[in-house]
């Protein structure tokens, strides 16, 4: 496994779209078929590359949705509307198209079922991508470590992967949602964003020693990861990743 | 938009500085020359502009500068103390 994970030079190669699936009214879930892909871990991502008729590039990194396994990766894109490459990948792709991309990238912000629990998992919007694939990978090894993931979402209709994250929970996953703006009627969930006290509630507690993956917008990030600090957690159990305004 | 609200983390440049080193680099830790505080190089700020300036998340000394260019691309690293490559992710 970490053999394969490390392999040092990176070289381009051509990804063939075998799937693409609607999460939300924004996301979308693209399935590539990459010859030769080396395998990959729990977090780690991909470099996309697009190349218009000029010879004119942009490169982006996207987290790597699925779990490890075979040559197949999945990645699920939010569109920005103001981005160079998100809308060209949500809307533009089709089954059978080719683009570019380099992976797997990444070792930092990475899961490994035999490093075990707790584990808790703070997501904003599509951040949630790479902690789905440290889910998806917990299933697949069969580990019962305790996991919990703390989602928050604008509104219920832009949870992503709401059925999936359902159908997998139980058996020491739990899933907490928080919706910021607008909220079903009767929803008796989380309707702010997040902070030290659900926090506090949602996650193992400081003495636990839990390992921590923060992934969202750099604000979100940052003020999940000030909170849990304050909370007692040591910064240095306390994974984040952010990305910024200028991706998509 | 401020500029904390620009701010990435080594994650975002991983494939870059795998292109650099040739070997995953986000677990590597760096020494910062200013404050002597050690990090994943995963876990330093990022900023990008004409090109890529990490800096020590504790004290914001820059670390390291990327500047690709047409002839080639350019790293100063006279903020960084020491890098710590792991040996096990050496090829």
């Amino acid at each position: 496994m970490a053999g394969a994970a490390v392999l040092g030079r990176l070289t381009w190669r051509v990804a063939n779209v075998v799937d693409v699936d609607v999460e939300t009214s924004r996301a979308k879930t693209i399935s590539f078929d990459v010859p030769g892909w080396p395998g990959h871990r729990a977090g780690q991502h991909v470099d996309v590359r697009l190349t218009d008729e000029d010879g004119y590039q942009a490169e982006r990194s996207y987290s790597i949705a699925s779990a490890p396994g075979g040559t197949r990766i999945e990645l699920t894109v939010e569109r920005l509307d103001d981005g160079e490459v998100s809308p060209y990948l949500t809307d533009e792709l089709r089954t059978g198209d080719r683009i570019e991309l380099r992976g797997p990238i990444g070792g930092y912000f990475v899961w490994e079922p035999d490093e075990g629990g707790p584990v808790l998992l703070v997501g904003g919007g599509s951040g949630v991508v790479p902690l789905m694939a440290m889910i998806r990978r917990r299933d697949g090894a069969g580990s019962t470590a305790d996991m919990r993931l703390l989602f928050s979402s604008r509104s219920w209709d832009d949870v992503i992967y709401r059925d999936e994250l359902e159908r997998r929970s139980g058996n020491g996953l739990t899933v907490v949602h928080t919706l910021t703006r607008t909220q079903p009627p009767g929803w008796t969930g989380y309707s702010r964003r997040i902070d030290g006290a659900m926090l506090d509630e949602v996650g193992p507690a400081p003495d636990q020693e839990p390992h921590v993956f923060v992934c969202g917008p750099t604000p979100f990030v940052e003020a999940v990861a000030d909170a849990l600090v304050r909370l007692g957690h040591q910064a240095h159990r306390i994974k984040t990743e952010r990305f910024g305004p200028t991706g998509g | 938009m401020t500029t904390d609200a620009l701010r990435l983390d080594g994650n975002s440049v991983a494939g870059l500085l795998q292109e650099i080193f040739g070997t995953e680099m986000t677990t590597a830790v760096g020494t910062c020359g200013g404050c002597g505080a050690s990090e994943p190089l995963g876990a330093v700020h990022v900023y990008r502009g004409a090109g890529v300036v990490l800096r020590c998340p504790h004290c914001a000394n820059p670390l390291v500068k990327i500047v690709k260019s047409e002839t080639g691309t350019w790293i100063g690293s006279t903020g960084l103390r020491t890098l710590m490559v792991a040996s096990s992710t050496v090829d």
